[in-house]
């Protein structure tokens, strides 16, 4: 695994020292370029993991991306128009995540999305709190974050 | 085609940073004021700094735009946290129209620890909601 990404680290700054151009763009491509052919070469292998997860932390990103564009648009609209359109309420949430990293990083994309935030996580790391601006119903929010983000993020990390 | 990029993202992160500016002023409590403020400055702070990074086509803009976002999108949330929990615990009221606060009572008073699970009922678990908007304003 992270054989496999320094490996593909090591291929992409090869490819920038011999085309010669430092840009952002050129190293991504020579990931890419690198990706393929670690690829290629890895096809035999029984440890797959690494060329499974690249893909989904690509698209967890733009997800995350998309998610944070919808809830800002949302709030936007709430904060120029003179009605309040919020319920807000403290939500308790049980987490799946047990480690500090994963712990560490569910929280951050939580208190990033407009409209929920973070307030506290109790002692025993089982649980957070969240401040959430649109909440209908407790259990859907709790469901829709355990089914989306929540799940999304523990497939890429475990 | 460049200039049409740059256009949209500069918008885009300054009506957001103004968004969050008018949220101040508007939102009904210190914890919707707080959840609005931080996202949007951030979501436009990162958009802003997108655009440099596009725009000079220096590798040392780039370098300090994505050393920049980096570190604003790890401190942002932890300073929100933090201000949100105390705001919590020294007994800031939340809006008269919070429909649930779960968090209510959960705190032990002496040791500041947080329960997961409800332990005893004879402590006072009643959500600290205002009444009228003059509490919280």
């Amino acid at each position: 695994m992270i054989k496999n990404f320094l490996m593909n680290l090591l291929l992409s700054a090869i490819w920038v020292a011999l085309t010669g151009s430092l840009y952002y763009t050129n190293f991504l491509f020579g990931f890419m370029i690198g990706f393929f052919i670690l690829w290629i070469m890895n096809r035999n292998e029984t440890d797959q993991r690494y060329f499974y997860r690249v893909p989904k932390i690509i698209s967890f990103v733009f997800y995350f991306l998309w998610e944070l564009f919808k809830a800002n648009l949302q709030v936007a609209f709430d904060v120029i128009t003179p009605k309040y359109f919020f319920k807000p309420g403290i939500v308790k949430y049980p987490m799946s995540a047990r480690t500090d990293f994963e712990i560490n990083l569910l929280t951050t994309m939580i208190s990033l999305t407009p409209g929920t935030l973070i307030v506290d996580i109790s002692d025993d790391k089982k649980t957070i709190y969240i401040h959430v601006m649109y909440l209908t119903d407790p259990e859907t929010f709790v469901r829709q974050t355990q089914t989306g983000l929540e799940r999304r993020l523990l497939a890429i990390l475990r | 085609m460049i200039e049409i990029v740059l256009a949209i993202l500069s918008t885009v992160g300054a009506l957001s940073i103004l968004f969050a500016s008018i949220g101040i002023l508007r939102m009904p409590d210190f914890y919707l004021r707080l959840s609005v403020t931080v996202k949007a400055s951030t979501l436009g702070v990162g958009l802003l700094l997108i655009c440099a990074a596009i725009m000079f086509p220096d590798v040392s803009v780039t370098t300090k735009a994505i050393a920049i976002i980096f570190f604003l999108i790890i401190t942002a949330p932890i300073g929100a946290h933090m201000i949100g929990r105390a705001a919590y615990f020294t007994g800031t009221p939340l809006w008269k129209g919070t429909i649930i606060d779960e968090l209510a009572g959960m705190y032990n008073e002496e040791t500041h620890e947080l329960e997961s699970e409800e332990s005893d009922t004879d402590d006072d678990d009643t959500p600290n909601i205002a009444k009228t908007d003059e509490e919280t304003e």
